[in-house]
Parts: C-alpha cells; sequence; structure tokens
C-alpha cells in the first residue's frame, strides 16, 4: 500500500487544482468582515491543521496497535506519523501568526487557540524527547506508545475544548457562538469545494512523506543488523 | 493502470466544471487583486514550489525504492 503510486498522483492532482483555484476561486467579501481576500488561507493554513489532526490520531492508532501486539514496525510507523504531524502542526502555527499579524495586528495574541496549539505541540514535542531520554529499544517503544496515546488526547482540551469556552479572535469564537475556526457565514459553497480537496491534498503529501521516512527507517535498520 | 486512468479522468472532468465556475470571479470589478492581473504572480510562485516539491518528493520515492530492490 504504501508504495503504491495512485494515492500520490491523487494528491498532487488535488493540490495543483487547489493551489490554482485558491486563487481564483470567488470570495464571499461581505462588508464588516475584515478577512477580505486573506480568506483564501483557509486553503492552505487550515490544511495544515487538519493534516496535523489526521497524522497525530494515525499515529495513536499505531501506538495501539504496538501496544496490543508489540512489533518493531508498528513503532516506527507511530513514531513517523506522529513526527510529519509536528512538522504540519508548526507550519500551521507559522502561517497563523503570519495570517494573525496581518488579521489581528500582532504576530502572537494570546489567543486560545494559538496558545492551545502551541502547548498540543509541546506536548507532542515532549514525546519526542521521552523516546530520545530511554536507551532500551522496547522501553522506549512501550512508553512512547503509552505517553503517545495521552497526548493525543490533551489535544481534545488544547484544540476542541478550551478554545470553545473563552473568546477568540477566530472567526465564529464570539463565546457561546461554538467553532472556533471559521465562521460558516464567510464562507460559501465554492470555497468548500476548494476547501476539502485542499485537506484531502495536503493530507495526503503529509503520507507520502511519512511513508518515505518509514522506509529509509526499515532500510536504516534492515542495513545496521546485516553489517 | 486502466484504473488509474479512470481516476485521472474523474478529477480532469470535475476541474472543468470548475473552471467554469470562475468565470464569475474574474467579472467581479471590485477585485483589485485580479482586476490588474497580480494575483497570477502569486498563483504562478505557489504552483512552482508545489511542483517543486513534488518533483523533490517523486526523486526521493524513486531513490528509496531503488535502495529498497538491492
Amino acid at each position: 500500500m504504501i508504495r503504491k503510486p495512485w494515492w500520490k498522483i491523487i494528491a498532487f492532482v488535488l493540490l495543483m487544482y487547489v493551489c490554482v483555484m485558491g486563487f481564483l476561486v470567488k470570495v464571499p467579501t461581505p462588508p464588516g468582515v475584515p478577512l477580505g481576500h486573506s480568506i483564501r488561507n483557509l486553503f492552505f493554513h487550515v490544511p495544515m491543521w487538519f493534516g496535523m489532526m489526521i497524522l497525530f490520531f494515525t499515529s495513536l492508532v499505531y501506538a495501539v496497535k504496538y501496544l496490543r501486539n508489540p512489533s518493531h514496525l508498528l513503532d516506527t510507523y507511530s513514531l513517523e506519523f506522529a513526527r510529519t504531524g509536528v512538522v504540519f502542526g508548526v507550519l500551521g502555527l507559522i502561517t497563523g501568526s503570519i495570517w494573525a499579524k496581518a488579521q489581528w495586528g500582532a504576530w502572537w495574541s494570546g489567543d486560545a487557540k494559538q496558545n492551545g496549539a502551541a502547548i498540543a505541540l509541546l506536548m507532542y514535542f515532549a514525546y519526542f524527547v521521552l523516546r530520545g531520554s530511554l536507551n532500551e529499544e522496547e522501553k522506549k517503544s512501550r512508553i512512547g506508545a503509552v505517553y503517545n496515546i495521552f497526548a493525543f488526547f490533551m489535544l481534545f482540551p488544547t484544540l476542541w475544548i478550551l478554545p470553545r469556552l473563552v473568546e477568540s479572535l477566530h472567526p465564529g469564537g464570539q463565546g457561546s457562538e461554538g467553532n472556533p475556526g471559521l465562521n460558516p457565514k464567510d464562507s460559501n459553497w465554492q470555497m468548500k469545494i476548494v476547501f476539502w480537496p485542499a485537506v484531502i491534498g495536503w493530507t495526503l503529501l503529509a503520507v507520502w512523506i511519512t511513508t518515505l521516512r518509514i522506509r529509509l527507517q526499515i532500510l536504516k535498520e534492515k542495513k545496521l543488523s546485516n553489517g | 493502470m486502466d484504473k488509474l486512468k479512470r481516476i485521472a479522468a474523474t478529477f480532469i472532468m470535475s476541474m472543468i466544471t470548475v473552471f467554469a465556475n470562475a468565470q464569475d470571479a474574474a467579472a467581479d470589478a471590485n477585485d483589485v487583486m485580479k482586476a490588474n492581473g497580480k494575483i497570477y504572480v502569486v498563483m504562478s510562485v505557489v504552483i512552482v514550489i508545489v511542483l517543486g516539491l513534488f518533483i523533490y518528493l517523486i526523486n526521493l520515492d524513486r531513490k528509496i525504492t531503488k535502495l529498497e530492490k538491492e
């Protein structure tokens, strides 16, 4: 599966489509909404977070699989998915910061979602630190997998619950308004048919990078055991 | 391979309908970025970057496949 080309082609086609349509699609610019054309960031900034969450979830699945049936391969999968997830999360933070500078006037405004995302990423950084601090292979994998589950469930308060409880600068985040992500009023169907391909395309790209790392890791270990 | 072609065709077809939709966007007179054509500069930059990334990834994929076969 990870060596098959078809989903890589889909990733390519979808992202090319997103990079063209992301700039051409008609976006609503209602008066009073300050976003204007910067709302096109929806096709580039937001999929980073979706990708990150999907990758972290995949990492969690492999961590649970590892704990049920310990094998080195499952641990490699879990580790590499978390690694690419962190890369996408960092990209999300940086692009969000650029967008925030333009819209909210500061690189970092201590917005509930900004802080939550940063904390969530720090939890995953701790995962790598924890793994790196253990010498024994088996212990590293087992404790890493247990921590991975914990880190994933910390995404619930940091990304999904706390930002909903307080005022957020993110659109749609005023108190009880609900999801502090995108205000549905600022969006239209034309944007949605670019947004969802963007999510799938960027996620597939992330998966591709991950599989390359996994294959490299397998090769490396093969070489080590031979040599 | 036949399956692949069918998937590709589906995507291309769905893209055509969306391109048709983009036409009324270009007609928007208030669209400053589009009126002066500058958005196409940004678009081409992004496309080049993403294309470059894909070429790099394809190369990496090939190299790793070659190593795996050794």
